[in-house]
């Protein structure tokens, strides 16, 4: 089965979803995810979909409760990059993603990841 | 040929300037005339007599042999249709032609008064189905005009604007429906993209109404930029349209509002970092 390489870049897992993705590729992607964050005990997340132009209600989902889990396990999770017909589609389909943060690219998500970062550690 | 095209086909050729004549007269006599009347008629009367002496069927206008009475009255409806002429006044020219016809039937057939009756009924049909036909055409061209308007009204009532570096806004004006919601989606997140802007104004100064089905609108929007990566002010609220949102119940929390574009334009500078500061001379 196709997975979804998971990269590591300090404290930061970063995912860029390059294909179509089929359910049981998203949920490998979650199993991994969710293990990864557990071992390097990552506290950020970054989802690219940039590449990502046909998502159905399953995919997400899928998007809100990989962000969902990453919260439990102490991470922050960015979506970046998302494509208008793709950010169209699931205001129609009715999912919000409440409690995901977006960015507009990747330079600006691990922006983001860097300032909550450093908020932990003045915390 | 047939009998009776015979008959219509000796009548059309035995004068046919005193025909045309006798056919603008009317056609002014009870209505307005346009300049390119007498042009017309001699062109229709051409058609007309072609497609009669190759012996076309006088019942059935929609078949081959009249295609080219029939685009000669589509060109003409088109044109009337464009210049803004009436639809009774295109159809009223059509329909004169009966005049000099029947005038013409009635001087060669005048002694047989059964065969001139069924003449002039033959003839009567085949006008009002010219008639006819030449009404459709006049109205489903106008309607292209109407579709095209509609369509550039659409078009022109939604342009995304940039404020300032990072900073975009839509002016929206008239009525907010699925159809313009759509495309107003559609444009901001493009130049969203475009521009890498992370701030979105969407003014609404010039929407008359907002109804729970435009404040759903609305939402849908603001949650798209929002997954974007984006973020939403709504400026241009009146005051009036603020009490029917409160007093509707409609729930616009999450999303900053502001009462002017000066006010938006004002956060928006702040947000992204920017000190405005005035030079007193």
């Amino acid at each position: 089965m196709e997975r979804i390489p998971i990269l590591k870049m300090g404290r930061v897992l970063l995912v860029t979803i390059q294909v179509d993705l089929q359910d049981q590729v998203a949920l490998g992607l979650q199993d991994d995810l969710s293990a990864r964050i557990e071992q390097t005990g990552a506290n950020g997340v970054l989802i690219d979909i940039s590449a990502l132009e046909i998502v159905d209600s399953f995919v997400g989902r899928m998007l809100a409760s990989i962000s969902g889990i990453a919260t439990v396990l102490d991470a922050t999770t960015v979506v970046v990059g998302m494509q208008p017909a793709v950010a169209i589609t699931l205001v129609e389909l009715g999912l919000s993603l409440e409690g995901v943060r977006t960015a507009l690219n990747v330079e600006r998500g691990m922006a983001m990841l860097a300032v909550d970062d450093r908020n932990r550690i003045d915390d | 040929m047939k009998q009776e095209n015979a008959v219509f086909d000796q009548v059309l050729k035995a004068s046919p300037e005193e025909f045309i004549k006798t056919w603008v007269s009317e056609v002014a006599a009870t209505g307005s005339v346009s300049g390119s009347a007498q042009n017309d008629a001699r062109e229709l009367f051409a058609a007309i007599q072609a497609n009669i002496a190759s012996d076309a069927d006088l019942n059935r206008i929609d078949g081959d042999a009249w295609a080219r009475t029939r685009s000669v009255l589509a060109a003409l409806s088109q044109s009337r249709a464009a210049q803004g002429a009436s639809a009774g006044d295109t159809n009223h020219f059509v329909m004169s032609i009966k005049k000099p016809l029947f005038d013409a039937l009635q001087k060669d057939l005048g002694a047989d008064a059964r065969g001139a009756l069924q003449a002039v009924w033959l003839a009567s049909t085949l006008i009002d189905k010219l008639a006819q036909f030449t009404a459709t055409t006049y109205q489903r061209s106008r309607e292209d005009v109407i579709q095209r308007q509609q369509q550039e009204l659409l078009e022109l009532s939604t342009p995304v604007v940039k404020l300032w570096e990072g900073v975009l806004a839509v002016p929206m004006i008239g009525t907010l429906d699925s159809s313009r919601t759509q495309l107003v989606m559609e444009s901001l997140l493009t130049r969203i993209v475009e521009t890498g802007s992370e701030l979105a104004i969407i003014d609404i100064t010039g929407v008359p109404t907002v109804d729970t089905l435009v404040a759903q609108h609305l939402l849908k929007t603001v949650t798209a930029i929002r997954l974007m990566g984006a973020d939403c002010i709504i400026s241009g609220i009146r005051p009036q349209i603020a009490q029917t949102i409160v007093h509707l119940g409609i729930d616009l929390q999450g999303i900053v509002t502001k009462a002017t574009l000066a006010d938006a334009l004002q956060l928006a500078m702040k947000k992204a970092g920017f000190v405005i500061t005035r030079n007193k001379a």
